[in-house]
C-alpha cells in the first residue's frame, strides 16, 4: 500500500508506480469470488460440451429424416461399412449409403457450417456497431455478396476451374462493400443511431437487390432458374472436396473471429471507453469488418442469401448465457449451427416431394422475430 | 491577445525534455477544433490553454456550456489530437505514449453511457482490467481474469457500493447505479490520474458527496490525481484544490477556488449575477442564486 502522504502529497511520479494497487486490502473480509456474476473458465466448458453433445445427437437425428427415413442402426452400419470396406453389403445397404454418404451428410455438415458462420458475423457485428437488431442479411452485406457472385456468374467466370476460388472471393468483394459504407457512416457520426444503421441496410439491400435482378432477367433462362434458387438460400452441398476447402477457408475466418473475443467486449462499450481503456479502435473495428465480410461472402457464394440467423441467433443465445463475447460467440456459433441444420430438415421433409428453399424457412422465423425486438423491446434500443 | 504558439514538434521537444516533473500533466499553448484542417482556426475550440495538473490533487474545470470543458478533458485522455500545442503526461508527451501506455496510467470517465448489451455489473467493472491483461501464451484471445485482476474488481465496487448490484445486468440500472460502475471500472484500472467529465450528474445527493469524498480520499492517502468537468459551481469549490475557469475556450482564470470564484468573474463568465458567501464550515466560496426577477448582463 502507498503511504499516506499528506496534501499534497509528493511521491516521485512516475509512470510506472499506481496509486491504486490491487493487492492492497483495504475493504476487510470482502468477498472476492463474485459468485455467478462473472463468466469462468468452468462455465464456459460446462456450456461449451453440453451445446457441443446436443449438437452432436442433433446431427444423428437430421441424418435419419429425409425423404426416406433411415433408422439410427443403419447409419451406424453403413458409417462403420465404409470405414471398413468402401465396397460390399446388399444392393439396399448400398442404396442408403450413397443416400446417407452423399446427398444428406455433406448437405446437413454444410447447414451446420453455415448457420455457425452467419451467427458469428452476427455477434461481431451487433458488437462493433452495438446494435443487437445488426445481422448480415438486414445490412445488405449478404446481397453485396449476392451480387458480386451473380456478376461472376454472368461473365461465366464461375464456370470456370478456378470456381473453387474466385466465387467466395468475388462474394468477398461484394459484401466489403457494404460494410465499407455502413463503417463510413459510423465513422461520420460518433454514436450510430440504430434506426440509422437499419435504414442504410434497407437502402443498400434494395439497390443490390434490383442489381440482382437485372443481371438475372439478361441471363438465359435455364441459368436464371438456378440463380433463383441459389438467392433463395439453398443447401445443396457440393462434392467433398470442394466441402472440405470450404470448410478450411471458414474455418480459418472463424478462429481469427474467436480470438477477437475480448476486444468485442470492450468495443461493446462504445468508441471512447474502448480507447480509453487502450485499444486501437479503428484498426480492430476494420480487422473484424474485413473478417466478417470474408466469411459472409464464402457463405453466400455457396448457399445464397439464408437470414437473420445472425441476428436471432445472438440475441437468444445472449439471454441464456450473458453478453460476455468469450461465452457468447462460440455458444452463437454451435446454436446457429443446430438451428440451420434443424431448418433445412423442415425444408427438406415438410413438403415432400417439393423442396423448400431454406431461406424461405429461416426468414419466416426471423422477420416476426425481428418486429418483436423493433416493436416490443424497444426499451432495449434506446 | 492569444500568441499562437510554434509547431506542435517543438512544444513536444519541449515538453518531454523536462522528464519526472513534478507535474502529472503540462498543458502548452493548446488549440483544438473538431472538423478538417482546411477550416482549423476558425472554429477553435479551445485556444491557447495552458494550465499544470499536480499529482495528488483534484483540478476542476468549470465554465459556460460550450467553453470547452469535455474537449479539454477528451485531449487530457488522448481521445482527440490537438492542432497545435502539447500536453505531457508526468514529463512524457502525450504524443509519444501509446493509447496502450496511456491506458494504464490514467482512466477516463465519459459523461454519460448507455448500453446496449446486458453485461453484468461485476463483468463491467472486470473489463477495467482490460489494460493490464497478460500477454502471454495461448491467452491473448480468451485470457480469464485471474485472482488480482478480481481482487482490484471487488475492492472498486466496495469502494463505489455496488458490491450488492454484482451479478445485475447494467441494462437494468438506474443511471446513478450505472453510473457508479463505469466509476468502479475506472478505479479497477489501478490508473495514476483520473479524468471524469460530470460524474455526479445523475446521482442524487448522497452518492454525489460519496463520490466527491471517495475521490478527496484516493488523492489524500494515494496520491491520486483527478480531473473532473463539472457544471456545479459549489461543487467545485468544495472538492477542488485547484478550479480553472474556461470562457469560449480560453483560460479565463486558474487557481484556488476562493481565487477563481469572484462575483465580478462570474458575471464576466457566465453573464450572471450570483451571490457568493462562505461555507459555514469549510469557509470556501459558496455561490447562490440571485432572486428571479434580477437583471442578467450579457
Amino acid at each position: 500500500m502507498m503511504p499516506s502522504a499528506g496534501h499534497p502529497p509528493s511521491p516521485a511520479p512516475t509512470l510506472a508506480s499506481p496509486p491504486l494497487s490491487a493487492s492492497s486490502g483495504h475493504i476487510a473480509g470482502h468477498d472476492q469470488s463474485f459468485h455467478g456474476a462473472i463468466l469462468t473458465a468452468s462455465r464456459w466448458w460446462l456450456l461449451m460440451s453440453g451445446l457441443s453433445i446436443a449438437a452432436f445427437l442433433l446431427v444423428l437425428i437430421c441424418l435419419q429424416l429425409g425423404t426416406q427415413y433411415i433408422g439410427l442402426g443403419q447409419i451406424v452400419r453403413v458409417f462403420a461399412s465404409a470405414l471398413s470396406s468402401p465396397a460390399g453389403g446388399t444392393e439396399a445397404d448400398a442404396t442408403t449409403s450413397v443416400i446417407l454418404l452423399q446427398v444428406r451428410l455433406p448437405r446437413v455438415f454444410l447447414g451446420f457450417l453455415v448457420g455457425s458462420c452467419l451467427a458469428s458475423v452476427g455477434v461481431a457485428l451487433q458488437a462493433m456497431l452495438r446494435n443487437p437488431l445488426a445481422d448480415p442479411y438486414v445490412l445488405g452485406v449478404s446481397s453485396g455478396a449476392a451480387l458480386g457472385v451473380a456478376l461472376a456468374v454472368l461473365f461465366g467466370i464461375g464456370t470456370t476451374v478456378l470456381a473453387l476460388s474466385v466465387l467466395p472471393v468475388c462474394g468477398f468483394v461484394g459484401g466489403l462493400l457494404a460494410l465499407f459504407v455502413i463503417y463510413r457512416m459510423a465513422a461520420t457520426y460518433d454514436r450510430l443511431p440504430i434506426h440509422s444503421v437499419l435504414l442504410a441496410g434497407v437502402i443498400l439491400n434494395a439497390i443490390f437487390s434490383a442489381l440482382i435482378m437485372f443481371i438475372t432477367s439478361i441471363m438465359e433462362p435455364n441459368r436464371s432458374f438456378g440463380m433463383m434458387a441459389w438467392l433463395m438460400g439453398s443447401l445443396t452441398a457440393p462434392a467433398y472436396p470442394v466441402l472440405a476447402a470450404l470448410s478450411a477457408y471458414l474455418f480459418v475466418g472463424v478462429v481469427l473471429l474467436f480470438k477477437q473475443v475480448r476486444l468485442l467486449n470492450i468495443l461493446a462499450l462504445g468508441e471512447e471507453p474502448a480507447r480509453s481503456l487502450g485499444i486501437d479502435t479503428e484498426r480492430t473495428k476494420r480487422f473484424i469488418f474485413l473478417l466478417s465480410a470474408l466469411v459472409t461472402g464464402a457463405v453466400v457464394s455457396f448457399s445464397g442469401m439464408i437470414g437473420f440467423i445472425g441476428m436471432i441467433i445472438p440475441h437468444a443465445v445472449r439471454l441464456v448465457v450473458g453478453a460476455d463475447h468469450r461465452l457468447l460467440l462460440p455458444a452463437s456459433a454451435l446454436v446457429g449451427g443446430m438451428f440451420l441444420m434443424v431448418a433445412d430438415t423442415i425444408a427438406r421433409t415438410a413438403f415432400v416431394p417439393s423442396e423448400v428453399p431454406v431461406g424461405v424457412i429461416t426468414a419466416l422465423a426471423g422477420g416476426p422475430f425481428f418486429v418483436y425486438i423493433l416493436v416490443w423491446r424497444k426499451d432495449r434500443l434506446a | 491577445m492569444s500568441r499562437l504558439s510554434g509547431p506542435a514538434s517543438s512544444v513536444d521537444a519541449a515538453l518531454s525534455s523536462g522528464r519526472n516533473s513534478a507535474h502529472a500533466y503540462e498543458v502548452q499553448g493548446l488549440h483544438f477544433c473538431y472538423g478538417r484542417p482546411r477550416t482549423e482556426g476558425l472554429n477553435w475550440v479551445l485556444r491557447d490553454v495552458t494550465l499544470d495538473v499536480e499529482p495528488g490533487g483534484i483540478l476542476g474545470i468549470v465554465g459556460p456550456n460550450g467553453s470547452g470543458k469535455t474537449s479539454l478533458l477528451k485531449l487530457l485522455a488522448k481521445l482527440a489530437v490537438p492542432q497545435r500545442g502539447g500536453i505531457a503526461l508526468f514529463g512524457t508527451s502525450l504524443a509519444r505514449l501509446s493509447q496502450e501506455e496511456m491506458a494504464k496510467t490514467v482512466a477516463f470517465v465519459p459523461q454519460e453511457s448507455a448500453q446496449m448489451f446486458p453485461f453484468t455489473v461485476a463483468e463491467t467493472v472486470l473489463m477495467g482490467r482490460f489494460p493490464h491483461r497478460r500477454r502471454t501464451g495461448w491467452n491473448l484471445g480468451f485470457g480469464w481474469e485471474d485472482r488480482e485482476d478480481c481482487a482490484a474488481a471487488a475492492q472498486a465496487m466496495a469502494i463505489m457500493d455496488i458490491g450488492h448490484l454484482a451479478s445485475r445486468a447494467i441494462t437494468d440500472l438506474s443511471g446513478g447505479e450505472r453510473q457508479r460502475t463505469v466509476i468502479a471500472r475506472a478505479l479497477a484500472q489501478t490508473p495514476r490520474v483520473m479524468l471524469l467529465d460530470e460524474p455526479t450528474a445523475f446521482l442524487d445527493l448522497q452518492h454525489q458527496i460519496d463520490i466527491c469524498s471517495v475521490l478527496r480520499r484516493l488523492c489524500d492517502e494515494r496520491g491520486l490525481t483527478v480531473v473532473i468537468v463539472s457544471h456545479d459551481l459549489n461543487l467545485a469549490s468544495q472538492y477542488c484544490d485547484r478550479v480553472v475557469m474556461l470562457k469560449e475556450g480560453r483560460v479565463s482564470a486558474l487557481g484556488t477556488p476562493s481565487e477563481v470564484m469572484s462575483v465580478e468573474r462570474l458575471r464576466e463568465v457566465y453573464g450572471c449575477d450570483v451571490l457568493i458567501d462562505a461555507h459555514p464550515e469549510s469557509g470556501l466560496p459558496r455561490i447562490t442564486l440571485p432572486r428571479q426577477d434580477a437583471p442578467c448582463h450579457r
